[in-house]
């Protein structure tokens, strides 16, 4: 079997979900705080709320699943990665611990503290620019191996101009796509005035959205032209994706089927993602992890494998019962028989 | 310093801080299974209001758990890339299952957590209790195994520097995996059933809510019996483990016993402090030949002496401390729960302030008995971080900057520990149980739905 194909498959898959659901996370954060700032807390914190309670956890461990998995699957990651993010890597650790402790520690002191909630807003917009500089390093030309081991090229990326499009995208994203999470949730729970507000925070993003993918895929084309050829091999994924984005935008501007928006929130992201995972094999970093020579031994990737369709036949049916509860349960939603925690 | 020392003290205050929050992670669901099954099957809303705060709170320590695991899993790699290399050819198994096992746990806390007056039938509610102890329990018995796996390194070859025949469930049941795994979880249990018997214990001394007393006591009970329990299994886990280490890993033994001399009737060194020139060992209680009974249930068993054992290959005489404190604090409990009954079941009042004193004290023994053991494990494996394959110093990255790491790590901590604190003392300071029970449950719960 193509262990290779299959480990990079599922891995994408789950970076792709932590995606989805730490954008919404991030973002949530982060308009939490700036509604404290404007005064419209009182509109739109208990949605939020009632939302990231029972699932903060869950996305963290999107997050650990990925690092633990892409480790399993290709164990020189752990040496080249690990070796030359040891100072960012560390202080990405240090923001998300931040942020996940003062989650909590807000949501369940006796009265919330603006500086914590500041803390949790910042640390959502921080957290996925510094992240995502894991994605920038994977094109090549910041890690070089030499005699003297492994190490990183802050310089170069520092004042690259691909990295930071990278940078401003990924926090783009996080503010688009949690206001259209938003948007559906706070249509779901029947809160109008909510809604006037979320559905006004996604129509503002989607410009700065359209500009900033232009502008990565420029960036790309000066920094790895061979990716970005191949790239426009699979042009029909990118096209797609921009469909996809119009009809949602199309649905929240007229106001309708807030729902099947989000859908296709997701599938734009899912065609994009995919069309810039696929162009971008065989190398996880390139030039040094290539997906066909790095794979773990034959009889650690056949065991990883099982051990993930049987994790996923105990999660998806529990994953099912935490959405049904939480996101789809009208009553919830729209906070009625608040429990008293 | 040498970066492999900072590499060693960046880990162990990683693990030092992470261990104390998922030592609370594995073993509190337990207790408020217990609880809340009570109260279901009494009807008795004190056990309910009970099981509900301490799970309030245990939220708090989960998400501190949450993000120092986070931080360990991820700082693996970073520390340590060249182990990481190796191990994830080996051991990546258990540690992608132990991601499994935590999702699991995420997803059913979550939905535990807000569902308390969700279901008709309160057994409903109940249930969520199990996929929680499964969840969090499967966590420590997949990162034991990799634990294990460091100290007795099993399911593959080594030829030429390549590694052949990989097996990852030999790896994962390696031969050490069965003791620790047992001693890890059952210890967890424990600590987390003493912290909050210490709770009770010290609210009966100090609390400001008269009306509360009947509740702390109620508590007090379900635990101790929990607590003599546990602790029993406690006691069995730490003389498999003598007996274990006697078999697979002599040189820990030796170490933590000052044990020098490969001899039959061995003696047990217990306390005492140590001359590292000459290998003085002054004001120690020695029991003769029971090291050897420990170690083989027979006098007669010959026990390595660290001798025998070539000088860079053994581990640091200090390990002695450690396994004096772990062994002492863990009995301690085990003594306070015994003489909880004695005073019960005689004309004794179970609490009288001195014993309740005694009682508070179990809380934090227990917790520093854990600490001691991890460090008794991590320094008694010492220079390996792969027992026989590789050393910690072949293992360090080769990147620099981890002084400001540790520093930066160091202050974290501090500030999550800090804060953790602050926000538990706040979160029930200025409500009573009682209050609380009234407000949720009313004056007079008869058991079901609320209305």
């Amino acid at each position: 079997m193509n262990y290779e194909i299959i480990g990079v498959a599922v891995l994408w898959t789950f970076l792709y979900g932590y995606i989805i659901v730490s954008a919404i996370d991030f973002g949530a954060g982060f308009y939490n705080f700036y509604s404290k700032l404007t005064g419209d807390d009182s509109i739109i914190s208990p949605i939020i709320k009632r939302y990231l309670n029972p699932v903060w956890e869950v996305t963290n461990v999107f997050f650990v699943f990925f690092f633990v998995g892409i480790v399993g699957f290709y164990p020189d990651t752990a040496y080249y990665y690990g070796t030359a993010l040891l100072i960012p890597a560390s202080i990405a650790l240090i923001l998300l611990a931040i942020r996940g402790s003062y989650y909590a520690f807000n949501s369940y002191n006796r009265e919330p503290k603006l500086s914590w909630a500041f803390l949790y807003g910042a640390t959502g917009l921080l957290i996925p620019a510094s992240l995502s500089m894991a994605l920038v390093i994977s094109e090549g030309g910041y890690i070089i191996e030499s005699a003297d081991g492994v190490r990183l090229q802050l310089e170069e990326l520092l004042f690259s101009t691909y990295g930071w499009s990278v940078v401003f995208l990924a926090v783009v994203i996080v503010l688009y796509v949690s206001s259209g999470f938003l948007t559906f949730y706070a249509a779901r729970a029947k809160d109008s005035q909510a809604l006037h507000l979320v559905r006004r925070w996604f129509l503002i993003w989607t410009l700065p959205m359209l500009f900033i993918s232009q502008f990565v895929f420029l960036g790309l084309r000066e920094h790895n032209r061979e990716h970005f050829l191949r790239a426009q091999d699979y042009w029909y994924m990118f096209g797609l994706s921009l469909a996809a984005m119009g009809v949602a935008v199309y649905l929240i501007w007229r106001k309708r089927r807030f729902g099947l928006a989000f859908i296709m929130i997701m599938l734009q992201f899912a065609f994009a993602f995919y069309g810039y995972g696929i162009s971008k094999l065989p190398y996880i970093l390139y030039p040094y992890i290539d997906i066909n020579t790095s794979v773990v031994n034959e009889n650690m990737a056949f065991s990883l494998t099982v051990a993930f369709i049987l994790g996923l036949l105990l999660l998806i049916p529990s994953l099912g019962m935490l959405l049904r509860l939480f996101l789809f349960d009208k009553d919830y939603v729209q906070g009625k028989g608040d429990n008293k925690y | 310093m040498e970066d492999v020392v900072l590499g060693r003290v960046l880990t162990a205050s990683t693990l030092g801080f992470h261990i104390i929050f998922a030592t609370i992670g594995v073993g509190i669901p337990i207790v408020f299974m217990v609880l809340e099954f009570l109260g279901v099957k009494k009807k008795d809303a004190a056990y309910l209001t009970m099981a509900r705060r301490i799970a309030k709170g245990y939220t708090v320590t989960v998400a501190v758990g949450v993000v120092t695991g986070t931080i360990i899993g991820l700082q693996l790699s970073l520390i340590w890339p060249d182990f990481m290399r190796l191990g994830g050819q080996i051991i990546a198994l258990p540690l992608f299952m132990e991601t499994f096992a935590f999702f699991f746990e995420a997803i059913f806390l979550g939905i535990f957590l807000y569902t308390w007056d969700r279901f008709k039938n309160p057994w409903h509610h109940w249930l969520l209790n199990i996929p929680i102890v499964i969840g969090s329990s499967l966590s420590a018995v997949f990162i034991t195994t990799v634990n294990s796996f460091m100290n007795t390194p099993a399911g593959f070859n080594m030829v030429d520097g390549e590694l052949i025949n990989v097996d990852p469930l030999a790896a994962m049941f390696n031969p050490s995996t069965w003791v620790r795994v047992f001693h890890v979880v059952v210890t967890a249990y424990t600590t987390a059933v003493f912290i909050i018997a210490a709770i009770g214990a010290f609210k009966l001394l100090r609390s400001k809510f008269e009306e509360d007393r009947e509740y702390h006591k109620k508590g007090l009970k379900v635990m101790m019996v929990l607590g003599l329990v546990t602790a029993s299994l406690t006691v069995l886990a730490g003389d498999l483990s003598a007996k274990f280490l006697h078999e697979h890993q002599p040189e820990k033994l030796a170490a933590m016993e000052w044990h020098f001399e490969t001899e039959d009737n061995a003696d047990l060194v217990l306390f005492g402090t140590i001359d590292e020139d000459t290998n003085e060992v002054s004001y120690a209680l020695k029991i003769p030949s029971a090291l050897s009974f420990l170690a083989g249930n027979s006098f007669d068993t010959e026990v390595t002496g660290l001798n025998d054992i070539p000088d860079d290959e053994q581990p640091p005489l200090i390990i002695h401390y450690f396994f004096d404190i772990m062994v002492f604090f863990g009995m301690y409990a085990l003594m306070v729960s015994i003489i909880y009954f004695i005073a019960k079941f005689s004309k004794f009042d179970e609490h009288h302030p001195a014993l309740l004193y005694a009682y508070v004290l179990t809380g934090p023994l227990t917790m520093a008995s854990i600490e001691a053991g991890w460090f008794l494990a991590e320094m008694g494996r010492q220079p390996w971080i792969l027992r026989g394959y590789m050393r910690v110093s072949e293992a360090v990255t080769q990147a620099d900057g981890l002084g400001i790491t540790l520093i930066a790590f160091v202050l974290l901590y501090a500030v999550l520990g800090v804060t953790t604190i602050y926000v538990l003392l706040q979160m029930f300071k200025n409500k009573s149980a009682a209050a609380e029970r009234i407000e949720i449950y009313g004056e007079d719960y008869e058991g079901g739905r609320l209305q």
